[in-house]
């Protein structure tokens, strides 16, 4: 039994450090935090890190299948964007297109809670479609991933901008408070439980809704593929993918299956960072830096870049983990301009000490994989 | 008709189409211009020699990307070692300013392939590390502002003046494209290069030290990367923050358009060239057309797969 708990333990290295990593910062975090593990430091934190964990988890899979999406932080950005005109609630939007001159109406977006609803399926949907074109792209063209994600990246950018050529729209005031805030206020906006004042229900309203999102989607989406046929594909081809052709799986089907995911998780990510900053913006730099931190978290959750192995719940930590780093910033009252350079020491010690291992191989051909 | 009765090699051939394009572009810009301002500004030589100019920033940029993509790594730290090599050699000044420029971007490649090579950290987290520390330490230098120190008059001249009619920076450009040249075709290193690039266990046992090889790429790397930065600085008399942000992606698209393989092993230089003078010609005609940023990042993206789904497909796994 303690056998099986240590084998267990050495083959999910990686995860195990990041979650340690994460419940030891964490902690100390709190502590030293005046207003420590208070439901309202929870949410905020939740708030800060959903975008994040959503994009290391959509950075995930194509790499578990050996192909980095350098298009994630674009894809985010892309959805966040539709959620602006889609997302409006109350009378709904009137669409249109201008494009080449030509003035199109589109009709109007439906308003209300089912406008909502149907806003938030479009703009998932949009998501997993960016991510299914990746796919096409990389299965059927047969390019390299990162190269062709470099440049749907671009398109995805350019038709964010598009849409929003300057920061603006509008997201429906009751969804963002719902959906940023604990689970007490969620009750309360959509009254259910007696507005979130049922008996049963005081004990778990502190929790975040973010938290619980995060958690639903792991459990709802990433285990379910996990354990699926194309789930299992998905690590063979990372592993050895002429091994996966010869044993009949269907590798071509596992690839475009990891970037839509992808695609989906990013576009989860860029509606709830829409939801929280009640706009869409097609800010590049941030588009960016999310594809770059979300490539750090799950290198930090301890996800082998070369594929095969690795899992999206140690990603989602591996994003908490720099998350909470910037948070001790703000604790330690470290000068605003010398946070990046922590932030670059980190994550270069971080995997640094990652690497330590090789300083054991023996067999010196083994480095060269 | 093949492109073996061609007489084309594999590696001929994306250049021969990348050029091809070019001349596609060139036509469409001009038709463009002409039909609507009445003029060809495309074809007169002051403009491509001064699209050129800035090209040749990129240029740099390239050369040095490509060592990297040829030995199967990728180089993120580009765009802060660009800047910072630039903020030092302007806030050192004097005559020391180009040698500490590029001796920032000599310290960043040796980090660089110490960790790749002997560390064995993946290139692309160990580089993305090492550029977030570089901005890390130029925020903190210059208190987050753009710097108020100038470009000496050598890096000025060096960027911004011309020889003959002829831009100087064209003249670095070509000054790196000849060594570029000379290491990967001339040298035991570009052997090397190719070798480690397609299958570096094999490279190793054949008794290449590869590990020196890939910390010598990446310092070439840094070096390219320093003096685009000390260029551009000369260019706009001024560092700046963010200087370099434009440069990365380009670099690597100009590398893959020119059809060098961006798992390694294989490409030529001049096909590197053929895709900076791509990308530049690209820009330019689409600033011409006054297209609004969406569409030009929408056309960019898609130029890129339109050309690699022409010659830079991969081969399907089947063992």
């Amino acid at each position: 039994m303690l056998d099986d708990i240590a084998i267990r333990v050495r083959q999910n290295i990686g995860i195990v450090t990041a979650v340690l990593l994460f419940t030891i910062l964490y902690l100390l975090y709190n502590l030293a935090h005046p207003k420590g593990f208070s439901s309202a430091v929870l949410v905020q934190n939740g708030d800060e890190i959903f975008a994040l964990a959503m994009l290391a988890m959509a950075q995930t899979v194509p790499v578990l299948a050996s192909g980095l999406d350098l298009s994630v932080g674009a894809v985010m950005t892309m959805v966040g964007c539709f959620a602006s005109y889609l997302l409006t609630g109350a009378g709904g939007t009137p669409l249109h297109l201008d494009i080449f001159g030509l003035h199109l109406g589109l009709g109007t977006f439906p308003g209300g809670v089912s406008g909502i609803l149907l806003g938030i399926v479009v703009c998932l949907a949009i998501g997993a479609l960016a991510g299914f074109i990746n796919g096409c792209i990389v299965v059927y063209g047969r390019i390299q991933p990162i190269i062709a994600t470099l440049a749907t990246g671009a398109v995805y950018i350019g038709i964010a901008l598009f849409l929003r050529p300057t920061p603006g729209g509008k997201i429906d005031e009751d969804l963002n408070w719902a959906l940023t805030n604990s689970l007490g206020d969620f009750a309360a906006t959509v009254h259910i439980f007696g507005d979130g004042a049922a008996a049963w229900f005081a004990p778990i309203a502190w929790i975040p809704v973010p938290f619980v999102l995060l958690i639903l989607i792991a459990l709802l989406v990433w285990v379910p593929f996990r354990r699926s046929v194309l789930g299992r594909a998905v690590y063979a081809v990372g592993s050895a993918e002429g091994a996966a052709y010869m044993s009949g799986l269907p590798i071509d089907r596992a690839k475009i299956a990891a970037f839509t995911l992808a695609g989906f998780f990013a576009g989860c990510g860029g509606l709830f960072l829409a939801i929280q900053t009640s706009s869409g913006n097609a800010d590049i730099p941030q588009a960016g830096a999310y594809t770059l931190n979300s490539i750090a978290s799950v290198v930090i959750g301890g996800t082998s870049l070369l594929g095969g192995t690795g899992s999206a719940i140690g990603s989602i930590f591996g994003a908490m983990v720099l998350r909470v780093i910037s948070f001790f910033f703000r604790i330690f009252d470290i000068a605003p301009l010398l946070q990046p350079l922590f932030e670059g020491l980190i994550l270069l010690g971080a995997v640094c000490i990652g690497a330590l291992g090789v300083l054991r191989v023996k067999n010196t051909l083994e480095l060269f994989r | 008709m093949t492109t073996a009765s061609l007489g084309l090699s594999r590696d001929d051939r994306p250049i021969l189409i990348a050029a091809l394009f070019i001349l596609v572009i060139l036509v469409a810009g001009t038709v463009y211009t002409f039909a609507r301002f009445g003029s060809a500004p495309l074809l007169s030589p002051t403009y491509l020699l001064q699209q050129l100019q800035i090209g040749a920033f990129l240029g740099i940029v390239a050369a040095g990307m490509m060592m990297v993509i040829l030995i199967a790594q990728i180089d993120l730290s580009v765009p802060w070692t660009l800047a910072a090599a630039a903020m030092m050699a302007t806030s050192i000044g004097g005559p020391l300013a180009i040698p500490v420029g590029l001796g920032v971007g000599l310290v960043v490649g040796l980090i660089n392939g110490i960790g790749v090579a002997y560390l064995r950290v993946p290139s692309m987290i160990f580089t993305l590390g090492v550029n977030a520390v570089m901005r890390g330490l130029m925020v903190a230098h210059t208190g987050g502002y753009a710097p108020q120190t100038a470009a000496t008059d050598l890096m000025r001249m060096l960027a911004g003046d011309r020889t003959l009619g002829i831009p100087n920076a064209l003249f670095v450009w070509a000054a790196v494209s000849v060594i570029v040249t000379i290491i990967l075709q001339r040298t035991a290193l570009g052997r090397y290069v190719y070798a480690i690039g397609n299958k570096e266990a094999a490279a190793y046992l054949a008794g290449v030290d590869t590990r020196r090889v890939t910390v010598i790429c990446f310092v070439l790397c840094g070096l390219a990367a320093a003096l685009a930065g000390v260029l551009l600085a000369g260019y706009s008399t001024k560092a700046y923050q963010g200087m370099g942000d434009a440069y990365l992606l380009p670099s690597i698209a100009a590398v893959v358009i020119g059809g060098t393989n961006i798992l390694g092993g294989r490409g030529r230089y001049l096909g590197t060239l053929i895709g900076v003078v791509l990308i530049v010609l690209l820009n330019s005609v689409l600033s011409i057309m006054d297209m609004p940023e969406a569409g030009r990042q929408v056309i960019y993206g898609l130029v890129i797969i339109f050309m690699l789904l022409v010659y830079g497909r991969g081969e399907r796994v089947t063992s």
